[in-house]
């Protein structure tokens, strides 16, 4: 049972997929201008995620080496399409403003590192939830963007006026940057700082050392 | 290892394949019924609010009853019979050749290319006659085609609403577009006086104290270009070279 929590919560903060393990970050870019968007988003990346990991393990003992990548690629991609197009049918709004993203799932490195790194070695349940799990991680990160560039960029939070802008007649000139996607980059990258500031393990060894100055005279 | 062997490769690929097939197909097949009646829901909308119409917590397919579509001919501005309003998709007629025509460069101020030799329209109706038309636009911004409707009394001349349903310019700037506070100021505005068309986005803020500040609408700050495009395409579209003709020939009661 512990092992289940462990698979389940690890991804959310020891071994998050974007802070650590640095993937998915284009999907993280383009969809958090709002959190509505952005909880969809999570949404579909985690259902995808757990039921390519699932599958992915249910034929694990048939895949032949030498077409893996292919086999995981098709069972991704046939979740995907099932994903937007039952978007399309029961949530037009939101899937017009995801457009392409959802498709974009396919070629999500979260997925597919989860399927090539756990679902190819681990019995179905467990990758199931380490689908779930990984899914959660990304969520959690895209939704903490989506809050902070919805409130500041649009003065929003999930829709609703919480800032009144300047355009609209309020006092708060929003901060036109933040619904772009390079402020995404900085939040994330200051998502990574605290987090490695909080679990220090995370912390990555320098590549090399600089050794200490041993020459007790001036360099001339 | 018996899963490597060339045999067993394309059974697994194959099998998977058609597995993979007949579930997305299926799922294609099921959920399009429901994706059709969305995207025209949509466009439904779209043209309710566009022309002010538009009632929160009201059945949208219950309000556009009162909207009839009715396709233009756009050479001789006559309504024309000859497609059907309701098969009639005028973007791939747009890219049609044998159902639209070459802009030349001066002609084509909004940047569409080519032009649908017919137009749906979309007119409200009441018991004293003609209510509302709600005429189709589209035209380059900055980065893409922006698309939309602009809707008009029923005396032709004034602006009854504006709308873009589809467009990808900057948010903040161009994507301003969007904001209801500006769509509301183009309510209002004479697109016409006596003879030609005097509408027009300028570039800042319109100056009240000076003439014609009824048919000047206040361009979008920082966003120049976009700003420059919805001029252009609504000059465009209410001008000669297109609704102009018909809308003459509706207030003579010709079309």
């Amino acid at each position: 049972m512990s092992k289940t929590k462990d698979i389940l919560l690890e991804p959310i903060a020891s071994n998050n997929p974007i802070a650590l393990q640095i993937l998915g970050i284009c999907s993280a870019l383009a969809v958090t201008t709002s959190m509505k968007v952005a909880f969809v988003m999570c949404l579909a990346l985690t259902i995808v995620s757990a039921f390519a990991n699932l599958f992915v393990s249910l034929i694990r003992h048939h895949i032949p080496n030498s077409i893996r990548i292919i086999v995981q690629m098709t069972i991704i991609a046939s979740l995907v399409i099932m994903v937007d197009q039952v978007l399309k049918a029961v949530a037009y709004d939101i899937s017009k403003q995801l457009s392409v993203f959802v498709g974009l799932i396919i070629t999500n490195c979260i997925v597919m590192g989860r399927c090539e790194a756990f679902a190819m070695k681990n019995p179905p349940l467990s990758s199931f939830y380490d689908g779930i799990g990984n899914g959660l991680g990304y969520s959690v990160i895209l939704m903490l963007l989506a809050f902070i560039r919805e409130l500041f960029g649009a003065g929003k939070i999930w829709g609703v006026q919480v800032l009144p802008v300047s355009t609209e007649g309020g006092w708060y000139i929003a901060n036109g940057m933040m619904l772009m996607p390079p402020s995404a980059f900085f939040l994330i990258g200051l998502f990574i700082w605290a987090l490695r500031v909080w679990k220090t393990e995370q912390v990555e060894k320098p590549d090399f050392k600089i050794t200490a100055n041993s020459r007790k005279s001036e360099v001339v | 290892m018996a899963n490597e062997s060339v045999t067993k490769t394309f059974t697994v690929a194959l099998t998977l394949c058609i597995v993979c097939a007949v579930v997305v197909s299926s799922a294609a097949v099921f959920l399009r019924p429901a994706q059709e009646a969305n995207k025209l829901l949509d466009l439904k909308t779209n043209i309710l609010a566009s022309a002010g119409l538009l009632e929160e917590g009201v059945d949208v397919e219950t309000q556009f009853e009162k909207i009839s579509v009715k396709l233009v001919d756009m050479d001789t501005g006559r309504y024309t019979d000859a497609i059907d309003p309701a098969t009639y998709d005028q973007r791939k007629a747009s890219a049609d050749p044998s159902l639209s025509v070459a802009l030349s460069g001066d002609e084509d101020i909004a940047k569409i290319k080519r032009r649908a030799n017919f137009s749906k329209v979309y007119v409200v109706e009441n018991q004293q006659g003609l209510e509302k038309v709600i005429l189709p636009i589209k035209g380059y911004g900055l980065w893409s085609t922006l698309y939309g409707f602009i809707a008009l009394e029923s005396d032709l001349k004034t602006v009854a609403g504006i709308g873009f349903y589809e467009h990808t310019e900057t948010p903040g700037l161009g994507g301003e577009v969007d904001n209801p506070k500006w769509k509301a100021s183009w309510i209002g505005k004479q697109a016409y006086n006596d003879e030609a068309l005097v509408l027009e986005v300028l570039k800042g803020k319109v100056d009240p104290s000076r003439g014609g500040a009824e048919s000047k609408i206040d361009g979008l700050a920082g966003a120049t270009l976009t700003t420059k495009g919805v001029d252009n395409l609504v000059k465009y579209w209410l001008g000669d070279q297109g609704f102009k003709p018909f809308i003459e020939n509706l207030k003579t009661g010709e079309a």
